[in-house]
């Protein structure tokens, strides 16, 4: 789901630069010093969960998880996918330095959302609101991201239309898949580790 | 894993100011981000190549390292050629490729292989520890760099725990399918690295708080002052950048591709 280097037009990046610099800033802002290590470990998590590819059919998708990242994170979702996609652009030449921004907005955003769905869901909480809630964000960070990277672009240029549309409908296999995982990881972290889930995260 | 395979190594670009050489990436590769037709971006990637030459990397590295990007590209080059319009040029059953399309497609291409390969050159040649205190200098936010740190750190640790926990579902029969068994598995299987990584996290700040931690690094190895070869690549660097944007702004006039 990164945009490589060069795709996207000057208006475009610039807008996933000012969208981003804003939800960083607030992250960071939530973010005490205390909570940096912490943070950081889950973030080198995710870095590492992305790299699992899981089986669907004949091929295989690898994991976003953005939507696990969000309802544990908050707004703090923002500088850890900034900083996870930066690594994954800087080691391994997935996405890019110059569409970063726009790359970050296009994760994390759909990270804040399913923050917020996942609390809605959850003020009281029993085992089927957590599958249920988790399975939503699961998908939400699968179809909020592909969609925002069918509309970055579409705005870049009338001419991606067929392949935003491919990207979209690539990913409801993927989005179903993620919510499942999601929803399962959930479960074993109410299981494991419930204050995990239930804290108080600064808003 | 491997990360900062370009690191070492003995080169001009590698002995460079790692702040001078991201101050002389970043213009470059902004210019090419937005620039359009194919003089541009062809120069630009000769720029890409020659300093990917001249800080004398192991060359099949980097090509295996261009793959990742170009695979984007490759399916961008299935679509752009019949999406955009413009004189045709041959047809596949109800789609016309156009010429104007195939030169999209080839610009994007040249572009992003130029930025990657000068991100390499310059970036890639910089241990992360000096490449984090050199935005520590840039003005980069303190907690976002220590973030950006820490995550780097940790991993490979992270990763080796990923290792031993596949390790023990792989000893368990554990073969990955398409059903339900499998997403269930690979979901516990996250939701354990994410315990672990808090634990692992309590532990670190436990140890750091021990050892008089405030968020800040002391350093031993500071940077020393700026030398003559430092000035003389990031001037050239920026007057590559004019050129571009010169040549961007005029190839109307000079009728460039």
């Amino acid at each position: 789901m990164h945009i490589s280097e060069g795709i996207l037009s000057a208006p475009v990046l610039l807008t996933g630069v000012i969208l981003t610099a804003g939800g960083v800033s607030l992250g960071l802002k939530k973010m005490d010093y205390e909570r940096i290590p912490e943070v950081a470990v889950l973030t080198s998590a995710f870095f590492v969960a992305s790299l699992i590819h899981v089986p669907i059919g004949p091929s295989s998708a690898h994991l976003v998880l953005n939507g696990l990242m969000g309802l544990l994170l908050g707004w703090i979702a923002f500088p850890a996918i900034l900083v996870g996609l930066a690594l994954q652009a800087l080691l391994f030449q997935f996405g890019g330095l110059t569409s970063l921004c726009v790359n970050a907005f296009n994760m994390a955003f759909p990270a804040v959302v399913s923050f917020y769905l996942f609390r809605l869901f959850n003020r009281k909480y029993n085992r089927y609101t957590l599958i249920f809630s988790g399975f939503l964000c699961g998908v939400i960070g699968i179809l909020g991201s592909a969609f925002l990277v069918a509309l970055s672009l579409v705005t870049t240029g009338e001419a991606f239309l067929t392949a935003a549309k491919l990207i979209v409908i690539a990913h409801l296999p993927v989005m179903i898949i993620e919510g499942g995982i999601t929803a399962a990881a959930v479960v074993s972290l109410n299981k494991v580790r419930p204050e995990l889930l239930t804290r108080k995260v600064k808003i | 894993m491997h990360l900062e395979e370009f690191a070492e190594g003995k080169s001009l670009i590698h002995s460079l100011d790692p702040r001078i050489k991201l101050l002389s990436l970043f213009p470059f590769i902004v210019v090419v981000a937005i620039a359009k037709g194919l003089t541009v971006p062809f120069i630009a990637l000769m720029v890409g190549v020659n300093l990917v030459l001249f800080s004398r990397l192991n060359l099949k590295a980097v090509l295996t390292r261009l793959f990742p990007v170009n695979l984007f590209i490759l399916f961008l080059w299935f679509m752009l050629p019949f999406s955009v319009k413009g004189e045709g040029i041959f047809t596949i059953g109800p789609l016309t490729a156009t010429s104007e399309g195939i030169f999209y497609a080839l610009t994007i291409t040249l572009k992003a292989n130029a930025i990657v390969l000068s991100t390499i050159a310059l970036i890639g040649t910089i241990p992360i520890f000096r490449l984090v205190h050199a935005l520590r200098h840039l003005k980069v936010p303190e907690k976002l760099v220590n973030l950006f740190f820490f995550c780097y750190r940790y991993i490979s640790v992270l990763h080796e725990d990923y290792s031993a926990l596949y390790n023990a579902m792989k000893v368990r029969a554990f073969k990955p399918a398409t059903n339900v068994h499998t997403y269930r598995s690979y979901a516990y299987l996250i939701g354990m690295l994410v315990v672990r990584s808090y634990d692992h996290s309590e532990k670190i700040y436990q140890a750091m708080l021990c050892r008089g931690f405030r968020g800040r690094f002391p350093l031993l190895d500071h940077f020393t002052g700026l030398t003559r070869k430092d000035f003389v690549f990031f001037i050239f660097m920026i007057f590559v950048a004019a050129c571009l944007v010169t040549l961007e702004v005029g190839k109307y006039f000079w009728r460039l591709p």
